[in-house]
């Protein structure tokens, strides 16, 4: 199939490797995170480890939508769902996101109405044809999805809508992968950018990474040879001792992201002082809620949603898997009492979530690596 | 909660400001009791393993590898617990032909009904009535739209059951027909599935002959749904079961996976995406006749219905207690399909097929069933696309066309409702 096929070219790939395996330097370890969840899902699904040689490790980082949810935000959506007015809506994978009460799918089945939707848009045409109920859209991703909901709020306000507003958990990348090069118990060689992200706010932000902390950054697509050649880039980067931003995704990323949807976010939406992420704690400006001058769109305002904070369970170490500090069978509750099927912490029930993906795709390759290895 | 109204130029660009962060609330937060109960179960399924993982004695822990080896045997071992519903009510995963389906179907329906012929949770049961062979069948039909580009629930309903038959390896004879109808269901509607029911029991050489007719109050259910019932006559002496799946055996499926379930999902038109295919509903005794014709070596035959092929590959390696391995690139994906797939972020592996079936055959008799396969029209985009293995056990394998490995699981959760 036409641009899909190039991008997964085995011969290509094995040629890659070779270039990777000659630029490890002997007895040196590279610990590379990809922080885009979408990377993390490519990197298991198409087996992309078995080319890497056994010096480099790919660390999952916190790019991950849901994951990153705390279990209390999602308390307080279901709070908001529970109104008998409320019709809330949801992308498909916030669905299984456990709170302390169950899922949406779990408040769906007693009664709730959660409905799935694959663009906000949708929603104003729910609003719409339900002009006795209140319509609220759970919003949540990075800067991916963010400029669909402001979009949908300019369009509601347009519109006049009365009976729409948005329950905002938008939160910003940076800040987060800030938070991880401060960490004190990660070391990390160089980063894979996340490419959908870049698409919006571009590269330069990422160069206080390569100024301020001296790692290696490249902004990558999704495809498995975009990643291998990635990879391939760190190394050449880390082989020569630079550290710069590059944009290997640069088919689809414009250098300085996209002017219209960073104005529309701008227009619509405002950083909040701190945010909680699932794991990872409070993290300062790290999340954006909408503005005062949208308020009658923002669920936040119209609504009393309870603010309830749910800890992460004590045996659940999505913060450790998110920053990579634990592979995720490290956990002590992986694939025991948390599965895809009844998952604990949040990077489990995601697709693009470290858990799921080495559950569900990785098991054996690291077998086959214990296998080959003498010990 | 209090609400950040700080001002900041900066907020796409995602760079913090300094300063002026006021504290986050303090006070204990509210703990889970579901999640409780889930780590009290693990403590007791772990309970004696710490000494192993913290090395009896010494202070180091055990090296990572062997660590590892312990949680994947965990792993194993949970996953070959008898299954139990965890939830309070039905979801919709129940109904997706996954891993919910199967715990639903074996922790209430088997732990109660259980008896020996029930128990291969086969397509068929199969019978042994005055010395005659006799396959028996039940299958209800909720899809939903009800008609959809190359078929619609009437033939749905009969093609369905007339191929659960046939994997048993039995002719189907005689069909039943139940209707449940909602009050306001137009008359010429059901007049339409009713005649496509008939040509397609024409067409399979079965007949309807007995059913039963209910209507519910508007609002309770949607529009129409059906139940089929069959019987049908086991001929031959083989003793067909994904169970009997051996190493070196050879999988191969009859054509292109995927095209019923992307039908249904575009024909919703919730999707905004057109694409140029039909669903492949279609009988299949006479492709199995054909098979079983040519030759002697069929070990076991299956319909991707819902869950697709990946879970018919599961239900073989874990029946059979042995390792499957496909090859991506030999799997038959027609491009509108992979395409809506890429798009959607779906795998093909996953979606249902409603005239596909997958075979396994003894390595010998391989080229010779692939050949009956093709030469049948309803065959004629088989291909092998795996083999049977002896390790790992209970695992199916994919080598994907990038030239890795991964494993191909059942499905959680429910990406495509009411699709049969």
């Amino acid at each position: 199939m036409k641009f899909v096929d190039e991008f997964r070219d085995a011969d290509k790939a094995h040629a890659l490797a070779a270039r990777i395996t000659a630029l490890c330097e002997p007895g040196r370890q590279y610990k590379l995170m990809e922080v885009c969840g979408g990377h993390t899902h490519t990197i298991y699904k198409h087996g992309l480890e078995d080319y890497l040689p056994e010096q480099v490790t790919l660390v999952h980082g916190p790019g991950c939508p849901v994951c990153v949810i705390p279990m209390g935000r999602v308390d307080d959506a279901m709070a908001l769902a529970s109104d008998p007015d409320v019709i809330m809506t949801s992308f498909g994978d916030m669905m299984r996101v456990p709170g302390s009460n169950g899922s949406f799918f779990d408040a769906k089945a007693r009664g709730t109405d959660i409905r799935m939707v694959y663009s906000p848009l949708d929603s104003l045409k729910i609003a719409r044809q339900n002009p006795d109920k209140r319509v609220v859209f759970m919003a949540i991703g990075f800067e991916t999805t963010a400029p669909s909901t402001a979009m949908t709020v300019l369009r509601a306000a347009a519109e006049g809508l009365p009976n729409f507003s948005v329950f905002c958990n938008h939160v910003t990348i940076i800040p987060a992968i800030k938070a991880i090069l401060d960490s004190p118990d990660l070391r990390l060689d160089g980063f894979i950018g996340p490419g959908h992200v870049s698409t919006v706010i571009g590269c330069r932000p990422y160069e206080f990474i390569a100024r301020d902390y001296g790692k290696p950054v490249v902004v990558a697509g999704f495809e498995p040879l975009d990643i291998l050649q990635s990879i391939y880039m760190l190394m050449l980067q880390l082989s020569k001792g630079t550290s710069t931003v590059e944009n290997q995704y640069s088919r689809v990323v414009p250098w300085d992201g996209n002017p219209v949807a960073l104005r529309a976010i701008g227009q619509t939406m405002e950083l909040r002082p701190y945010f909680e992420w699932r794991g990872l704690g409070f993290i300062s400006h790290s999340a954006l809620a909408v503005r005062e001058e949208y308020a009658r769109f923002d669920a936040e305002r119209l609504f009393s949603v309870p603010g309830v904070r749910v800890a992460d369970p004590k045996a659940c170490q999505c913060g450790e898997v998110l920053k990579g500090v634990l592979k995720p069978w490290e956990c002590k509750v992986f694939g025991t009492a948390c599965t895809p099927e009844t998952p604990i912490g949040t990077c489990m029930v995601s697709p693009e979530g470290a858990c799921a993906a080495y559950y569900n795709y990785g098991r054996l390759t690291r077998q086959r690596v214990r296998e080959a290895s003498p010990s | 909660m209090t609400r950040g109204h700080l001002d900041s130029p900066g907020v796409a660009a995602g760079t913090p400001p300094d300063g002026g962060v006021p504290a986050p609330p303090d006070g204990a937060p509210a703990s889970a009791g579901w999640v409780e109960r889930a780590l009290r179960e693990h403590d007791e399924q772990v309970q004696g393993e710490t000494a192993r993982f913290e090395r009896h004695g010494s202070p180091q822990p055990l090296p990572g590898t062997v660590r590892e080896e312990l949680v994947l045997e965990r792993i194993d071992r949970a996953r070959r617990a008898r299954p139990r519903v965890k939830e309070d009510r039905i979801t919709m995963s129940h109904g997706a032909g996954g891993k919910a389906t199967q715990t639903l179907i074996e922790a209430v329906f088997l732990d109660t009904f259980r008896n020996p012929l029930l128990e291969p949770l086969e397509d068929a049961a199969r019978l042994h009535v005055n010395g005659a062979r006799v396959a028996l069948t039940t299958d209800s039909y909720v899809v939903s739209p009800l008609f959809f580009p190359g078929g619609d629930i009437g033939d749905l309903a009969v093609n369905g059951t007339v191929n659960d038959l046939s994997m048993a390896g039995a002719v189907p004879l005689y069909l039943s027909a139940g209707f449940i109808l909602e009050e306001g269901f137009p008359v010429a509607d059901l007049t339409r599935i009713v005649a496509s029911m008939q040509a397609a029991a024409v067409a399979a050489g079965v007949q309807v002959v007995t059913g039963d007719t209910k209507v519910v109050q508007k609002g309770k259910a949607d529009g129409c749904y059906i139940n089929t019932a069959g019987v049908g006559v086991i001929e031959h002496s083989l003793d067909l079961g994904v169970a009997r799946a051996r190493p070196g055996d050879v999988v191969l499926v009859s054509g292109p996976i995927g095209d019923h379930g992307v039908t249904i999902m575009l024909a919703r038109g919730e999707l905004d995406i057109e694409a140029d295919i039909c669903s492949d509903t279609a009988p299949l005794n006479g492709l199995v006749a054909s098979l079983l014709a040519a030759v002697p070596g069929v070990r076991a035959l299956r319909d991707a219905t819902r869950g697709g092929v990946a879970t018919i590959l599961n239900e073989i390696a874990v029946a059979a207690g042995v390792g499957v391995i496909v090859t991506e690139g030999d799997i038959p994906v027609r491009a509108e399909v992979r395409g809506a797939s890429e798009l959607l972020g779906i795998d093909p592996m996953y979606v249902a097929c409603e005239g596909r079936l997958v075979a396994v055959v003894s390595p010998e008799d391989a080229d010779g069933a692939l050949a009956a396969l093709r030469a049948h029209p309803q065959g004629t985009g088989a291909a092998a696309i795996g083999t049977i293995t002896a390790q790992p056990p209970g695992i199916v394998q994919l080598k994907t066309a990038f030239g890795g490995t991964r494993i191909v699981d059942l499905l959680v959760g429910d990406p495509l409702p009411r699709i049969c």
